[in-house]
């Protein structure tokens, strides 16, 4: 696993002093035999677990383990419906946020809580009761900035808010909380939005606050995580405590194998690589990104039938436009895109459903399903307009059940039936049924952009496979990723963007993260080499 | 113990059924505190208005009457709500419809064969509250321009230009000043089926039918459906979101057109005041009470106009202004907005188990 990880193992595991005052520590919190049930779904089944002062631990899980459930029980969004909490040994009632931030309970939610045209300092005095009318902002920031210093937290408490990057503001809600004197910190997946070296950082920030005594529990499902941060880990699966470790008595294979009940395959099955004709076929492509600036400039590659062609870059070099552009969701400027030798340039998405195209967003509730719609519906959506979904104008409903069934079925989507709002699933079972959907519909070329981003092991997993079995199918799979590992794995060609451009196209087989790394901070691949 | 709102994992059917009868009941409780207020017994203000509008045969047909306009505006607003888009111009739509209607029955008249009047009113109709809801669809599907607004403004421009044309262009000349057209020649009368409910009554139930199995089991329904629920996803599946915006609201202002027609040839056989009675705003209370169904906007709008009714009878028979009908209108629409918190959010109790914390 990562470096960190083995430097938490060794520091842990040698220093017999550090071992000892682990085990001294007070207990400050307790959750003791909590229940917590949904109409159809059991999210937390008797869970207990303790949390000792200047503690960091894990709650690992897939996506809908019931992580977050019980951790809205403890910061008072929900109540449980039995079981109890103590903290500080005394039983307690946490009937709302407001509560639970009294007794020193902060959470930090993966969509962060700031006000983009506000200053840092007035975003963490935002929402305190008890301040002057007229708040005495130079000894609040003062507060701030010894704050930050103290716990390592560099912020300007005077910039505002869009002015940070997302590292920055994530160290402003850490900063918030403290402010109001939390001593335990609930982090929901705090590194999704981070690049490896804010990881790294925050990680410093984590050490820091536990030499100060304050607590910690990572909401996660990613590893590296878990054995970077964690000294105790607890692993959920479907709403049940399977296992609870010391970090450094397990290793990610143990975990990922509690954490889905079965073994995770990192390696995939593919047939030999044997391409077709090009199925899509992109030729000097220019196009305008919202603003109405540059973001493409004259790109030309092929999709053949039978290969992944995988597109790595940091997210925001023009990829999203590609996309766009190669299913009719936006205009180009310049150049074609041809599908199967049919000019399809600059027409609209109907025309590249009709060629074959299917498409998975990376927008998920926003593009991907209508969310206040019903499983059974969003998976129709794609196939009602012709039979046997609908016949001269008429949708055929019972047709839309039977396909919902299979579909659910077939890729393994966790829901209370066909006719549950799509919302209410977690992202991964969102992120199957849009599977399912443009599989089901896909005849020539799948789209897929950044299909396993935000999803636990299990569902990474099943994406993958899927598209790997539509690459064996002979399909034409084009497949946006921001992970390396990913595309090394799956796909057959790797293209790498920069700045709305190709930086070169390499053989997966024939490449390493070394070289795509380069190509990602805008090295040619001629220069690389 | 204590009460907590928290978020519901399912919508609850039921609820969706519920929620407009407590709505209702809800506004019962809350007009009946004002009229105490004004030291007025409210279950016999109720008891009047319900006597008004079922007392007896004459009483129930004019409940019947006023049903109509309401069935068909209510019909016209729930397709255009169900695309989000927020039409809140019937009332126009409807006095353009009118207006339609009253030119074929004035001028059309003379060059067609009687038995071809009726269905040209009838088209012109359509044509006329299709337009007029035509504008705010196509500004806001070419341009983006808010469509709460233009509909809105459009109604008075709508009601000003009928006035000006009862009031100038085509009064009666021999009407000795009166405000209004000139009596329109049988031949334009819609057929009445008892007393003064007129075949419009068939129209709104015909149409309420068709509209409830357009929405609920057409591929066209469904498109409409998903452009309501999510536009981003309608485009990313291919659908036509400005096309389908524009046929819609076509339809939407068009049915209201109907409700315009049913007025004037089948009650005034004129074209004068009385056409801007409100019926097009109600209709906007309709649309949300029926849950955008159009069949329970049927039963809706009975409801709707026993409160008009009643309340015309309340002011004759025990002196109490008849607004009473529109502010037991109004007083539901609170109940309803916020009974739809109840379908988002569940109540629980909490048993204190333990100190609750300060």
């Amino acid at each position: 696993m990562s470096d960190n990880h083995a430097k938490m193992k060794h520091s842990i595991g040698t220093s017999n002093r550090w071992e000892m005052y682990l085990d001294n520590r007070e207990v400050i919190l307790e959750m003791r035999n909590i229940t917590k049930k949904f109409p159809g779904v059991t999210a937390n089944d008797d869970i207990s677990f303790s949390l000792k002062k200047g503690e960091v631990l894990a709650l690992l899980g897939e996506n809908g383990a019931g992580k977050s459930s019980l951790m809205n029980v403890l910061v008072g969004l929900y109540r449980a419906d039995a079981g109890s909490i103590y903290v500080n040994g005394q039983k307690v009632s946490i009937t709302s946020p407001s509560v639970s931030s009294s007794l020193g309970i902060g959470m930090i939610h993966q969509e962060f809580m700031l006000v983009d045209t506000m200053t840092v300092a007035e975003n963490i005095i935002l929402g305190i009761k008890d301040l002057n009318l007229v708040p005495d902002m130079k000894a609040i920031s003062e507060k701030i900035s010894e704050i930050s210093e103290q716990y390592q937290l560099k912020v300007n408490p005077s910039s505002y808010i869009w002015q940070l990057s997302v590292g920055e503001r994530q160290r402003v809600e850490i900063l918030k909380l403290i402010f109001r004197g939390a001593n335990i910190l609930i982090l929901d997946e705090p590194t999704a939005v981070l690049t490896p070296q804010e990881s790294k950082e925050l990680n410093g920030i984590i050490n820091q606050m536990k030499k100060e005594g304050k607590s910690a529990i990572f909401i996660t499902h990613k590893m590296d995580e878990v054995m970077a941060f964690s000294e105790d880990v607890y692993v959920l699966k479907q709403g049940k405590l399977v296992a609870s470790k010391r970090t450094s008595d397990t290793n990610p294979k143990e975990l990922a194998r509690m954490m889905v009940g079965r073994e995770v395959l990192f390696q995939f099955d593919k047939g030999e690589y044997k391409p077709g004709k090009s199925v899509l076929t992109v030729k000097d492509l220019c196009a305008v990104n919202s603003k109405g600036l540059e973001a493409l400039k004259t790109i030309s590659f092929e999709v053949k039938s039978g290969e992944i062609f995988g597109i790595a870059g940091v997210a925001g070099n023009g990829q999203q436009q590609l996309i766009d552009s190669v299913t009719g969701l936006q205009k180009i400027r310049c150049g074609s895109v041809y599908i199967n030798e049919s000019d399809c340039s600059n027409k609209n998405p109907i025309d590249y459903i009709k060629a074959g195209v299917s498409y998975i967003p990376s927008d998920r509730l926003g593009m991907g399903v209508a969310g206040t719609m019903t499983v059974l519906n969003n998976l129709a959506m794609k196939g009602y307009r012709d039979k046997p979904f609908s016949s001269h104008g008429l949708l055929i409903k019972s047709y839309f059940k039977k396909f919902a069934e299979n579909m659910i079925d077939l890729f393994r989507i966790s829901t209370p039936g066909p006719e549950t709002i799509v919302k209410f699933l977690s992202g991964g079972n969102i992120q199957k049924a849009i599977l399912a959907r443009e599989i089901d519909s896909c005849r020539n070329l799948l789209v897929a952009a950044y299909p396993s981003r935000g999803l636990d092991v299990g569902a990474t997993q099943a994406v993958r496979t899927r598209l790997i079995e539509q690459r064996d199918e002979g399909k034409a799979v084009l497949l946006v990723s921001e992970e390396l590992d990913e595309l090394l794995m799956i796909a057959d060609r790797i293209a790498v963007m920069f700045e709305g451009e190709f930086m070169g196209i390499v053989d997966s087989s024939n490449t390493d993260r070394e070289e795509l790394g380069l190509m990602m901070t805008g090295m040619k691949r001629d220069q690389v080499k | 113990m204590k009460f907590v709102f928290e978020k519901r994992k399912t919508q609850l059917k039921r609820l969706l059924f519920l929620i407009p009868f407590i709505s209702f009941v809800g506004s019962l409780f809350l007009s009946g505190l004002l009229l105490l207020a004004f030291k007025t017994n409210p279950l016999m203000v109720y008891g009047a208005m319900f006597k008004g509008a079922f007392g007896n045969w004459f009483n129930f047909q004019e409940t019947l009457v006023k049903a109509i306009p309401l069935m068909l505006a209510g019909c016209g607003v729930i397709i255009a709500f169900r695309m989000r888009f927020w039409n809140i111009g019937a009332e126009g739509q409807l006095v353009m419809g009118g207006i339609f209607a009253a030119w074929v029955s004035l001028f059309l008249i003379d060059f067609i064969p009687p038995w071809l009047v009726l269905p040209a009113a009838f088209t012109a109709a359509l044509i006329g509250g299709g337009l007029w809801a035509g504008i705010p669809a196509i500004l806001k599907a070419k341009l983006g321009v808010d469509e709460t607004l233009t509909s809105l403004m459009l109604n008075y421009v709508a009601i000003i230009f009928c006035q000006y044309l009862y009031n100038v262009v085509w009064i009666d000349p021999n009407g000795y000043g009166f405000p209004g057209s000139k009596i329109f020649d049988k031949a334009a009368w819609l057929p009445r089926l008892t007393g003064r409910v007129h075949l419009g009554l068939i129209f709104a139930l015909i149409i309420a039918l068709v509209l409830w199995f357009m929405l609920k089991k057409t591929k066209w329904g469904f498109e409409l459906k998903i452009i309501g629920e999510s536009p981003m996803t309608a485009k990313y599946l291919g659908i036509n979101i400005p096309k389908n915006i524009i046929i819609a609201l076509f339809i939407s202002g068009g049915i209201s057109g109907i409700a315009g027609m049913g007025e004037v040839t089948g009650i005034a056989h004129r074209l004068t005041h009385g056409l801007d009675m409100g019926y097009g705003f109600t209709a906007i209370i309709i649309a949300w009470m029926s849950q955008l169904n159009p069949i329970a906007a049927i039963f809706v709008s009975i409801l709707m106009s026993v409160l008009l009714v009643g309340g015309d009878q309340v002011q004759r028979t025990m002196g109490l202004p008849s607004a009473i009908g529109l502010l037991l209108q109004g007083m539901i629409l609170f109940p309803l907005l916020a009974g739809a918190l109840f379908s988002e959010y569940r109540v629980k109790s909490i048993k204190s188990i333990g100190e609750a914390v300060k």
